[in-house]
């Protein structure tokens, strides 16, 4: 149906707020990185000093390589596990409720609370290695969160236990939304069952991975508080995300504008791979 | 399908057949994750009713031989969160003052916005929904300052008001998303019969849309929930004194500085803290998955 | 019905309370049982005179998160009446130009003269007073169990560096963790502070980490400072990396290691587990700085309030310079006060040592703001140099590669 004024004037007040909250914010980010901009905001033009500042910082190299290893290990693992879950649990299995409470409840809690715990669990002193030790595994050995080269594999654990259960909720609507007739139509044809999953079920789950793919790549982004509650950056800083480099150089170190420039770059990165996803979105709108 | 599947179609048309190898190893398997992911939270819990030198002393993963609930009285009521001791209970209010308001209004404006974005062509329709959608990537450190100077502008700094207005902007896009999507799957002839009926714009939205919106909105609720509680880096920054919330709260309670580091009341803090969450994730799970399974995902 | 309106009237104007409550918001972080409640005792000064405190804690990284909140709360136009910071900061928010002027109150109440003059620098900005500070810590301190050092056959105290290097030695011979020590970047600057210190004197503290003189920053004395970095490195446990300082205390505390280098408000949890200085544990000033005192102070810091808040403000600057507060207050933190003419009759043995030593300091000017505390160097700076340091603490980077680094750091 054609709009008439009424939906567009109730649609306005959501559109200027992101308007003016969300991509006058960036614009107002991308001009404070062609500033000067330390403690507070200054706005004389300083021109490309702080991306030339930026990509000079190793800081930003391990932030990178680290986002790299651990976005692509995070969402990966995720949608794999959690697919592995749904499929297990849509096996009609006595207690699902309670197998789909438990891989789910970790989304409840607050990085906060995650980082914590996994702080203690991976902390060689008293977690995981300790008890093992007490237990009579002398050898056992998992101290990678006092790793430089390992501690980011320790946040990707914690990471992947938080949202695995929500990845796994996505996918079990998916799977219970399955056209029957064509698996019932590849069983009258002799085909095996995890050839029905491979294909016939997991390709009609395509828009469930780009959902699932946005949640991740969007609690990736986030990450600033799990990253501090588990390793706080460490050991040195050789658990840095983007997330920590953009909030240290911002508040913490009087650097605003370098900040700023590392918000820039993240924000360019992110719509290069959201992109494809928000087109087809608004395709579907035409369709539909 | 507007209607929700509530039984789950069978992948095996044959009838399960007694016990054999196959679900033995299924159920030792789902078990055994199972156990993996409670270890956190069974570290957590056994740990805040140990005495603080049993924690010393012991390991993480033994049971506590000398139970005290002494950690979750002090994490409740006589923790030391600022000045005062007060513990955790006053800042309860605060955060569901703020978490309450905040999730009515953005499910209810995601709505709207996904009922308009739906049913009405107009030019740009496409590029605000894109536009609302990659609003959910914006990293909330880059909003801090230019949301404290717009808070200013607008009176709202330092209140609950002020929180709540944050965490509804930054909910726009999720929760458009969410119902978008669901209204997007709706069968068109239930509204084009309405209409024809003579309902009007809200006509269709409260007497067709929202009734048959449960699922979803259950979806949004808990997602939005969830999200507001445990959010931390407005809660310090566009509070004061009389409106930070639990959030806040539990981050003095657990990283002090300075002292001795009572772990044992820390857990317990992090459970209270995280206990209103918990509950809605557990008695909404199945609600969740059928919310997730009405259209919202399938996109 | 008139009559009615009008004794309602006279009633309610009777009723009108006669001045709206005092009040002062206070943003700081700590928010944990002994600093707590020492500025509890703040609190209820302040509400002796009628001042309510409003109390704005946001605890996490030692001030970072109560930094960024206050960004948003000054940005917003209401910043708290007062807030806790340190350093080089103060001075960053003096030149942003939101903060009060103490001057008539400093002039009445002599703060120029009881306030030591190395710690004026960061009280004040362009002469005019913007903050009161709290307490004096002192970082190039040692700790250690006596227990420990008698059971490894230690008589007395190390007076140079390799006498410390040795005592290590015995300790870890007989079987202790010789150094305490945790894995965060502020607690491998603090170990830097001293050994820079011990080194090279206080001059070359100066010129390097103060001035930021390239040619001292990378010298044969820097390069030196790193090989003892690394020196050190080898007498701490294999778990040290993350670990919090009270959680390195402890080791001392309860026997388990020797010595910590850390800041005296360590000596706040040998106190709260009840240790007694000179029969449990001993402080000593790092081997080779006796003499020099490397220096942090917590300050309020009073931002620009409406005129409503000014009076409440003031009596909160007050009271914080107030000698028996001082007094009491850092008898518990584990600081000195920040005032030269308070007793000290009520601190104990090592607190005693430690006022000591900052008015002989102070006179003989060798008192010097800590580099690890962002009392030398501007934010940026000072995490340059933690960049630095704790990558050649870590081992990703040699004693040659490291001077020259810091050397780079300093050229922002």
């Amino acid at each position: 149906m054609r709009a008439n004024t009424l939906p567009k004037l109730l649609l306005s007040p959501s559109a200027l707020l992101v308007l003016v909250c969300v991509y006058g914010y960036i614009m107002f980010t991308i001009y404070l990185s062609f500033t000067g901009s330390t403690l507070m905001p200054s706005y004389e033009w300083a021109g490309t000093a702080s991306y030339s500042r930026l990509f000079g910082l190793q800081n930003w190299d391990v932030s990178i390589g680290n986002l790299a290893v651990f976005a692509s290990l995070y969402i990966v693992i995720a949608i794999v596990l959690g697919l592995g879950f749904a499929i297990l649990i849509d096996q009609q299995i006595q207690a699902e409720g309670a197998f789909r409470s438990i891989f789910l409840y970790p989304m409840a809690l607050s990085f906060i609370v995650t980082g914590t715990a996994w702080k203690w669990l991976l902390d060689p002193g008293v977690g995981l290695e300790q008890t093992m030790h007490s237990l009579g595994w002398q050898s056992f050995a998992f101290g990678w969160i006092k790793d430089n080269d390992m501690a980011i594999y320790c946040v990707v654990i914690a990471a992947v236990w938080q949202t695995t259960g929500f990845v796994m909720a996505l996918f079990l609507a998916g799977l219970r939304g399955v056209d029957q007739e064509q698996v019932k139509a590849a069983r009258v044809d002799g085909a095996r069952t995890w050839q029905i999953y491979t294909r016939v079920i997991v390709p009609q789950l395509g828009p469930v991975f780009v959902s699932a793919f946005v949640i991740l790549a969007h609690m990736a982004i986030k990450s600033y508080d799990l990253v501090i509650a588990l390793t706080n950056g460490g050991p040195g800083r050789s658990t840095w995300l983007p997330s920590v480099f953009m909030y240290q150089y911002t508040f913490t170190r009087n650097e605003m504008s370098v900040g700023a420039a590392s918000a820039v770059l993240m924000l360019g990165a992110i719509a290069l791979v959201v992109l494809p996803y928000l087109y087809s979105e608004m395709r579907k709108v035409k369709n539909g | 399908m507007a209607s929700a599947q509530a039984t789950s179609p069978q992948v095996f048309s044959a009838p399960v057949r007694g016990v054999d190898a196959s679900r033995i190893g299924l159920y030792a398997v789902l078990v055994f994750l199972a156990v993996l992911f409670l270890l956190p939270i069974y570290v957590m819990v056994t740990n805040s009713f140990k005495p603080l030198d049993e924690i010393r002393s012991g390991h993480l993963m033994a049971l506590p031989e000398a139970w005290t609930v002494q950690p979750w009285l002090e994490a409740w009521s006589t923790a030391q969160i600022g000045v005062q001791p007060t513990g955790l209970r006053p800042y309860f209010v605060n955060s569901f003052l703020l978490v309450v308001p905040a999730v009515i209004i953005s499910t209810l404006i995601g709505a709207l916005n996904g009922y308009i974005l739906t049913q009405f062509k107009f030019r740009g329709a496409n590029v605000l929904f894109a536009a609302m959608l990659f609003s959910v990537f914006i990293p909330f450190q880059i909003v801090l300052i230019p949301m404290a100077k717009t808070l200013g502008i607008l009176g709202l700094a330092g209140t609950v008001k002020g929180l709540v207005f944050v965490n509804v902007v930054y909910g726009i896009g999720f929760t458009t998303l969410f119902f978008r999507n669901y209204y997007a799957a709706f069968p068109g002839e239930l509204i084009r019969s309405a209409r024809i009926d003579g309902a009007g714009f809200f006509g269709v939205l409260w007497r067709i849309l929202l009734p048959s919106s449960a699922p979803i909105i259950v979806v949004t609720v808990i997602w939005q929930f969830t999200n507001i509680w445990n959010e931390f880096l407005f809660g310090a920054s566009f509070s004061d004194y009389s409106s930070f919330p639990l959030t806040v709260a539990l981050n003095n309670l657990v990283n002090s500085s300075t002292g001795v580091k009572e772990y044992n009341v820390h857990f317990a803090g992090a459970f209270i803290a995280a206990i209103p969450t918990l509950v809605v994730y557990l008695v909404s799970g199945k609600y969740f998955v059928r919310g997730l399974m009405a259209g919202s995902v399938k996109g | 019905m008139r009559k009615q309106v009008l004794a309602l009237a006279i009633a309610g104007a009777f009723a009108l309370p006669v001045s709206a409550q005092q009040s002062v918001e206070v943003l700081h972080w700590w928010t944990s049982g002994g600093e707590a409640a020492a500025l509890n005792v703040l609190k209820g000064n302040l509400e002796k005179q009628g001042v309510k405190w409003n109390d704005m804690p946001v605890a996490g990284g030692g001030g970072e998160q109560a930094m960024t909140a206050l960004r948003a709360r000054v940005t917003a136009g209401n910043p708290p009446t007062a807030v806790q910071m340190l350093g080089f900061d103060i001075l960053d928010w003096g030149k942003q130009g939101v903060v009060a002027d103490l001057n008539s109150l400093a002039a009445k109440e002599g703060w120029d003269k009881t306030v030591p003059t190395a710690l004026q620098k960061f009280s004040k900005y362009n002469g005019k007073w913007i903050a009161a500070p709290v307490n004096v810590h002192s970082t190039n301190w040692v700790w250690a169990n006596k227990a420990v050092l008698e059971k490894a056959g230690i008589k007395s105290e190390p007076k140079n560096w390799d006498e410390f290097i040795g005592d290590m030695d015995k300790i870890q011979k007989a079987g202790f963790v010789a150094l305490a020590h945790g894995g965060q970047p502020w607690q491998d600057a603090t170990l830097f502070d001293g050994v820079v210190m011990s080194t090279g004197g206080i001059d070359f503290y100066r010129k390097a980490l103060v001035d930021l003189d390239q040619k001292s920053l990378n010298s044969p004395t820097m390069v030196k400072v790193f090989s003892r970095m690394a020196q050190l490195r080898k007498y701490v446990d294999k778990d040290f990396s993350g670990r919090d300082w009270n959680l390195a205390s402890a080791m001392v505390i309860s026997g388990k290691a020797g010595f910590q280098m850390m800041g005296d408000w360590a000596k706040g949890e040998f106190l709260n587990a009840k240790k007694v200085p000179g029969t449990d544990f001993l402080c000593f000033r790092t081997p080779g700085t006796q003499g020099t005192v490397s220096f942090n102070s917590d300050q309020f810091v009073m931002f620009k309030v409406g005129a409503d808040k000014q009076e409440a403000q003031l009596k909160l600057a007050s009271a914080i310079m107030d000698p028996s507060f001082q007094s009491a207050f850092n008898v518990v933190k584990g600081s000195v006060p920040a005032r030269t003419d308070v007793s000290d009759s009520a601190f104990d043995a090592c607190g005693k040592k430690g006022m000591k030593d900052l008015a002989e300091a102070n006179k003989n000017n060798t008192l010097v703001g800590s580099m690890a505390h962002g009392h030398a160097v501007p934010a940026s700076i000072k995490n340059a140099f933690y960049d630095v340091i704790t990558r050649h603490f870590n081992g990703q980077l040699d004693d040659t590669k490291a001077a020259a680094a810091l050397a780079a750091a300093a050229n922002n």
